[in-house]
């Protein structure tokens, strides 16, 4: 029979199942995905960072691992949560399994356990904290661990994660354009569209830097980027720096872009129950009608009606819960979406707003 | 953009009589799209020549015609109706090809039909593969290697670039039927040839190989705002090679990563738009090279299918109810998810746990049949069932096959054994054995990698023979190794709680364990109930959990302790519906009628209902038919399970066939009240001596005959009856194993080679009544005795056809008023004596003009449907009703329905995909579906079903007659008649000497064996319209059945009773007198009222 491994939830609730992975002991906060497909990507998306992640669905592990699916250097997640990990992998593309994978990068997995009675609990109760125990740590040593652990509210996990010193992404063929993306926790593919779709010169800038730093970088749009957690910490350094870009240079947010934007616009954060996660959220387009599937991760949203500051018009709403999804500056050339167009893992619905973004940037280069 | 004003009536064309390929899961979405366009105030039409249909109950439609699908047909219901539109999405290939042909003969334009849905030029750049062909490429998506042959010479010039083995398939046929793999220039000319005359656009398409690649599909829907979501991937176990009707397949997709997923999911928003289906749903099926990951489209349905079904009861989502939603207008967005309620239906389902669909074949009663797996679909239904992991919904579903099976294997059943292997030739033998066998896949593959697992074949030695994924191949060694782990715990006390828990985690059932612990599933089930191991119920809800469902829709799983089902309903009697399982010969569709009928009556009257039934295709398992659904297989531990959390009042047992039948008993004895007849009065009846008996007691006649439970007891019992004998082993359906035998030695060979027979299951062998007429009565009767007729069906051909193949007229046209008479008092008799509450079928051989009782089923027969839709009573609902405590006098029916009109039911048979058995009528029931025709007269009513079934009514031409001695005298009297019709007669030297003695002209020819040009010849050269050929006897069988064969090939109606030659006959006279007229049953029910 395989190790013994627990789950403590914040609340007390205890699950049992086998280790896996990592063997060891992490806290985080206990959130569940929805999808399907995109294990490896929901791993290495730095916006999961001290989270443990939760797979609704069942088999994970089938396809392995390839390196060309991280969407950052390493994984971010404190724990994975899975009803059951594949002990074989099947597919051309992997280069190893799953399992050895989270050893190696010292992510502590438990399988077997009811994923389904997790996030109903999620769902019903909230978002909360919680311990994996994979390496024989007592209940009791766990249980004032996870006491201990203060959680991620007003912590600054974007500054954790975010790079340290500027770096570029090209691609093959002239650049029409330079952009520079603001790093609270970026995504690989969120640098690998824009420099493809410019095509474009992109250089990543730690996200506390200035507006000076960036506007002397000369760029023709600024992206502020996914990261991980409570927004307002984030919000407090950059802010600031949004406010001063806006109307210098084309601006467009993803996720956490979003949320610091809205912020820098007057408005106010709120934490959502349970977020949304996963690769099948409906947004409705309101210009279009046309309703996405969208990939999302999100556990914090933006109350579009505390934005003061500037003329907004909002463009994209989830149809499940009728919450913000994507709002544009009628005064100034910015505009941010909630959910992820750049998906890995998740439909491609809206990777047209990559699209939009070069167009803002056009129409303020021939103005 | 609401729902459309322009449009108020909307006809639904069905898809008909249940086939190979095209089963009652478009009763499912039918009845669906049906209920969805009433709901919005749609005046609905349908056309459906099959009754044994849920959505052919006259409250489903305003209009329903049980008329044939013919464009003829169709016609007429369009220009009595004036439909202002057309859905023809939701009658599979029948539908979409009836529409086809409506279109170019310009009947739609003519009476101003609009397609809604999809128009004609989507359905034929779908259909057509080279039109589909040209889209692919013009949105930059790969297809396999190959171009269309409309001759041999174009085949075989096509085949010099793809390459052997090389793919066939024809255009335009149904379950891939005509198609097949090639492996040399021999096989590739034979497979070509039938290919081109199967296809009625002499159309065949000639792929490379892409055998062994991995199989998947999607399930598409678009509304007419453009907006696209997946429903469901499916990917098959199954590879590439093997029909996917044919195929094991999972939900959801399990091998595939984000990457490859996603590239999957925009080809199909690509293919959906680029053909151009503006709403509703699709599916699309593609290959993936395992070694490259290279994409290939393989083809693009245009409407809701067998997939579709399967992908609705897979996720929770409904897509036939949304397609009919979208096709009127509405938007994705517009329509909530009827699972959640509060959400919208424009999302995609993300789901939980694993669905695995897993088919289920009949070639038992084909033999002969080629058997080997291919691009033809064979299997004749299907079970799906849903588990927390891939391990778990396979066994639940291998032990739901109705096969005897308890799992994969492991079950005191298995094909060879492994553990007894001596020594390691033996080993290696078997090793051999299973390599041959699993080069050329057959239908219990599955349990064959068992084998080699545990012989120790490797998974990548394994992958190799059989092309299937490596995943799976290690969730199957799982399994074996699971399976080691319980048989060396030796004794199930020393089983600990932790493995056993892990075990039934795995699916094994209570029967495997105990079949490897050496002890009883009763054992295992106690040791269970101490151990507190007991399934939870989970709901299947659209969004893994992510939001609340509304719909109680659940399955079972081994996963600690949260249960999501609120426990027993209080203040409303609880009534627990067993359906009937997977369809297979014998038990289709019409069992899921009555289910789905007890169920709602059940529920009209206050009733808290609960079904138990894991086939996809049905109505049944609809999630808005009864109160709560357990997707779940019928066996007594699942069954057991649902007990012990719904403590129902009662269980319904007699409307879902054998399969919840043969529980009856064992679930009395658990305590469990089984509603209505008591199992002991089934067992009474089923019991050839306490039958027999009982038949005394009320003086009914009945057949000689005796039970026997040994072979010399068989023999003494037959030689005392005298030759000819009906033997066959007690309860079965559908014949199975039922044999006419005309001597001693064929009765022992028969029963050591064909049946089992032991002290615990007895055959049963009756004087076989030659040349009887056979009657079946279908009646009702409540808890006070009082008892009603339904109706009086005669058959047409005589005894030893078995019932279910058939055809019959409700009422009676030739039966004399006092044999009737007789029948009714029997009946009523039996019905008493047994203390029937509920349906009871008799049925009758009226030999020498006596009535003769042959069988007695106090339960649901699949006449059931028929006579309800002939009377314009549905008897299951009032059965039912009667179940629950209402008498006959309470619900107004207490008189027996003598209809104005008369009502023929037809069957259909699965000959053509059944290639190598012969096409012949017996004792063993081989049809898969039915057809009803409704006239003023029989012959319009028999020609009805007639084309109804699919086939020609031929209206002058040849007819070739062969006939044995018997049959001699009253084919003159038909030859006669067909001459009168102007028909052409031809007819082998016997027949013609019998003719040509009573002045009838006819053209002798040769029999097969006597020269050429012989009646073979004449088939393939079409100059053939009708062929009448009795058997002759066992002896002259191989020339016969090159007859029957080769009409079967050439598609020629091909007629072997003479009584069915007989009604052909006058049906064709009545065709000839007056064109077909068609009528709604609304109307003919109207017409009958008092």
């Amino acid at each position: 029979m395989p190790k013994r491994a627990y789950l403590i939830l914040e609340d007390g609730r205890t699950f049992h199942g086998d280790a896996c992975g990592w063997a060891g002991i992490r806290t985080g906060e206990v959130v569940f995905n929805t999808s399907m497909t995109g294990y490896q990507e929901i791993l290495t998306d730095p916006s999961y960072a001290e989270q443990i992640v939760t797979m609704t669905v069942p088999h994970v592990g089938n396809y392995g691992v390839t390196e060309d699916d991280d969407e950052s250097r390493k994984p971010h997640v404190h724990g994975f949560v899975v009803r059951e990990m594949s002990r074989v992998v099947s597919n051309h593309r992997a280069d190893g399994d799953l399992d050895s994978w989270l050893a190696r990068h010292k992510v502590p997995c438990i399988s077997g356990v009811d994923t389904r009675a997790i996030t109903r609990h999620i769902r019903t109760v909230g978002a909360m904290k919680g311990i994996v125990v994979t390496n024989g740590t007592s209940e009791k040593e766990a249980r004032e661990r996870l006491d201990a652990y203060e959680g991620l509210t007003g912590i600054d996990l974007a500054g954790r994660v975010s790079c340290r010193r500027n770096y570029t992404v090209t691609t093959d063929g002239p650049p029409a354009f330079h952009v520079v993306v603001l790093d609270f926790g970026v995504k690989r593919n969120i640098t690998r569209l824009l420099a493809q779709r410019g095509p474009a010169r992109v250089t990543v800038v730690p996200g506390s830097s200035s507006a000076q730093e960036i506007l002397a970088l000369n760029p023709d749009g600024v992206m502020l980027s996914n990261g991980p957690g409570d927004p307002e910490p984030v919000a407090e350094y950059a802010a600031g720096t949004v406010r001063h870009l806006l109307g210098k240079v084309p601006v467009m947010g993803i996720c956490m872009g979003m949320q610091v934007l809205g912020i820098a616009l007057g408005g106010k954060t709120f934490k959502l129950k349970f977020g949304h996660r996963g690769g099948n959220q409906p947004v409705k387009n309101l210009k279009t009608g046309i309703v996405e599937i969208t990939a999302q991760n999100h556990g914090f949203a933006v109350d579009i009606d505390s934005i003061t500051r500037g003329d907004i018009e909002v463009t994209h709403v989830n149809l499940n819960d009728n919450t913000l999804e994507g709002f544009t500056c009628k005064d100034v050339p910015a505009f941010a979406v909630q959910y992820h167009p750049e998906a890995s893992p998740g439909p491609h619905d809206a990777a047209y707003l990559f699209d939009d973004f070069y167009k803002l940037i056009r129409e303020v280069r021939r103005a | 953009m609401p729902r459309r004003t322009d449009i108020e009536s909307i006809l639904i064309i069905g898809s008909g009589p249940i086939v190979i390929g095209q089963a009652c899961e478009f009763d499912y979405s039918g009845t669906q799209a049906c209920k969805a366009l009433k709901e919005d105030g749609f005046k609905v039409i349908l056309v459906n020549s099959n009754p044994a249909t849920v959505m052919t109950d006259p409250e489903l439609a305003d209009k329903t015609y049980i008329e044939p699908i013919t464009v003829e047909s169709v016609e007429k219901v369009i220009k009595r109706e004036r439909p202002d539109a057309l859905l023809p999405t939701m009658g599979g290939q029948t539908a979409l090809n009836v529409t086809m042909e409506l279109a170019e003969a310009g009947i739609l334009e003519k009476y101003k039909v609009k397609l809604i849905g999809a128009d004609v030029d989507a359905i034929k750049m779908a259909e057509d593969r080279s039109l589909f062909a040209e889209a692919m490429k013009r949105v930059d998506l790969e297809m396999a290697e190959g171009d269309f042959a409309y001759s041999m010479e174009d085949a075989l010039r096509i085949v010099e670039t793809t390459g052997f083995p090389a793919i066939i398939r024809p255009s335009y046929t149904l379950g891939g039927t005509g198609g097949g793999t090639a492996y040399n220039r021999e096989e590739f000319k034979t497979i070509v040839e039938g290919g081109l005359r199967a296809s009625p656009t002499t159309e065949v398409l000639i792929e490379e190989s892409i055998l062994g690649w991995k199989e998947f599909e999607l399930e598409v829907m678009r509304d007419l705002h453009d907006n696209v979501v997946i429903i469901c991937s499916i990917e098959n176990f199954d590879p590439m090679g093997i029909h996917t009707g044919d195929s094991i397949t999972v939900a959801p997709a399990q091998t595939l990563s984000d990457v490859e997923y996603q590239i999957m999911r925009d080809a199909s928003l690509k293919i959906i738009r680029e053909i151009g289906v503006d709403s509703g749903g699709s599916n699309i099926q593609y290959a993936v090279n395992p070694r490259d990951g290279r994409l290939i489209v393989i083809e693009m349905n245009p409407r809701v299918s067998r997939s579709s079904a399967l992908a609705s009861k897979a996720t929770g989502f409904p897509i036939a109810h949304m397609a009919a939603k979208l096709a009127v207008g509405y938007r994705l967005d517009e329509i909530a998810n009827t699972i959640t309620k509060k959400t919208p239906a424009a999302f995609e389902p993300t789901i939980d746990y694993v669905v695995t669909k897993i088919p289920r074949w009949a070639f038992e009663k084909f033999p002969g049949a080629e058997t080997t797996l291919g691009t033809q679909m064979k299997s004749v239904g299907e079970v799906m069932a849903i588990g927390r992991t891939f391990r778990e919904s396979l066994q639940k579903g291998l032990s739901s096959l109705e096969q005897g099976r308890a799992g994969l294997g492991a079950d005191g059943r298995d094909e060879i054994d492994v553990d007894g292997a001596a020594g390691p030739e033996s080993r290696a033998e078997m090793i051999r054995a299973i390599r041959r066998r699993l080069r050329r896949p057959q239908s219990d593959n599955v349990f064959f990698l068992r084998h080699a697992l545990r012989l120790g074949m490797t998974i990548p030695e394994l992958h190799e023979y059989t092309g299937i994924d490596p995943w799976f191949l290690d969730q199957v060694a799982q399994l074996a190794e699971r399976e080691s782990q319980v048989r060396s715990a030796g004794t199930l006390k020393r089983v600990d709680d932790e493995l056993l828990f892990r075990a039934k985690r795995d699916g094994f059932t209570d029967i495997q364990i105990a079949h490897l612990l050496g002890t009883t599933e009763e054992k295992v089930w106690l040791r269970r109930k101490d151990a507190g191991i007991h399934p939870v119920y989970k709901a299947v809800d659209t969004c893994a959990a992510e939001f609340e469902a509304e719909t109680p829709y659940y399955y079972s799983t081994y996963e600690g302790t949260e249960s999501e089902v609120p426990g027993p309903v209080e203040g409303k009697r609880t009534v627990m519906i067993l359906g009937s399982g997977p369809n297979r010969i014998g038990q289709g569709v019409e069992f899921d009628y009555c289910c789905v009928h007890g169920a709602l009556a059940m529920r009209e009257i206050g009733c808290h209902t609960v079904m138990v039934n894991l086939n996809p295709e049905t109505v049944s398992t609809d999630y808005d038919i009864v109160d709560r659904l357990y997707f779940e297989p019928l066996t007594f531990e699942s069954v057991m399970e649902i007990v012990r959390i719904e403590q129902p009042w009662g269980v319904v047992v007699q409307f879902g066939g054998q399969t919840p039948l043969k529980l009856a008993r064992k679930l009395e004895a658990a305590g469990v009240h089984i509603l209505g007849t008591p199992p002991s009065a089934i067992h009474k009846a089923e019991d050839r001596d306490e039958f027999l008996d009982l038949a005394r007691e009320i003086g009914a006649r009945t057949p000689p005959g005796g039970t026997a439970r040994k072979l010399d007891e068989a023999a003494a019992i037959a030689n005392g009856l005298g030759y000819p004998v009906l033997v066959r082993p007690s309860y079965v359906l559908g014949g199975r194993g039922m044999a006419i035998v005309y001597s001693e030695s064929t009765l022992r060979e028969y029963i050591r080679d064909a049946i089992e027979m032991d002290a615990e299951h007895p055959v049963l062998i009756d004087k076989f009544l030659e040349n009887a007429k056979e009657v079946d009565v279908d009646c009702v009767a409540d808890e006070t005795g009082a008892v009603t007729i339904g109706g009086i069906m005669e058959h047409i051909e005589q005894a030893g056809v078995h019932s279910g193949d058939s055809s019959c007229v409700l009422p009676p046209v030739d039966l004399p008023e006092d044999v009737i008479e007789e029948m009714r008092r029997t009946v009523k008799d039996f019905a008493r004596a047994l203390g029937v509450v509920g349906l009871m079928n008799t049925q009758f051989a009226i030999y020498e003009g006596k009535p003769y009782t042959i069988e007695v089923n106090p339960r649901a027969s699949r006449t059931i449907p028929f006579v309800s839709k002939a009377i314009g009573h549905a008897l299951a609902k009032i059965a039912a009703r009667c179940m629950a405590g209402e008498t006959l006098a309470e619900q107004g029916f207490t008189k027996e329905i003598r209809p104005t009109m008369v009502s023929v039911k037809k069957v259909v048979l699965p000959f053509r995909k059944m290639g190598g058995a012969d096409p012949l009528l017996g004792p063993e029931m081989k049809s898969t579906g039915e057809v009803m025709g409704m006239a003023e007269g029989f012959g319009q009513a028999f020609a009805k079903a007639t084309m109804g079934a699919g086939e020609k009514v031929p209206e002058g031409g040849t007819v070739f007659l062969s006939v044995n001695n018997d049959d001699k005298p009253a084919a003159v009297d038909l030859a006669r008649r067909l001459a009168r019709l102007k028909f052409h007669l031809i007819a082998t030297a016997g027949t013609a000497k019998a003719l040509e003695d009573a002045e009838i002209a006819c053209q002798p020819i040769y029999k097969v064996n006597e020269g050429r040009p012989n009646l073979v010849d004449f088939v393939k050269n079409d100059e053939i319209d009708l062929i009448i050929n009795t058997p002759l006897g066992r002896d002259s069988r191989f020339d016969e059945r090159s007859i029957r064969m080769a009409a079967l090939q050439y598609t020629i109606p091909c007629i072997t009773t003479l009584a069915a030659a007989q009604a052909m006959v006058t049906g064709i006279e009545a065709l000839s007198e007056q064109d077909f007229r068609v009528r709604s049953v609304q109307e003919w029910h109207e017409a009958a009222a008092p």
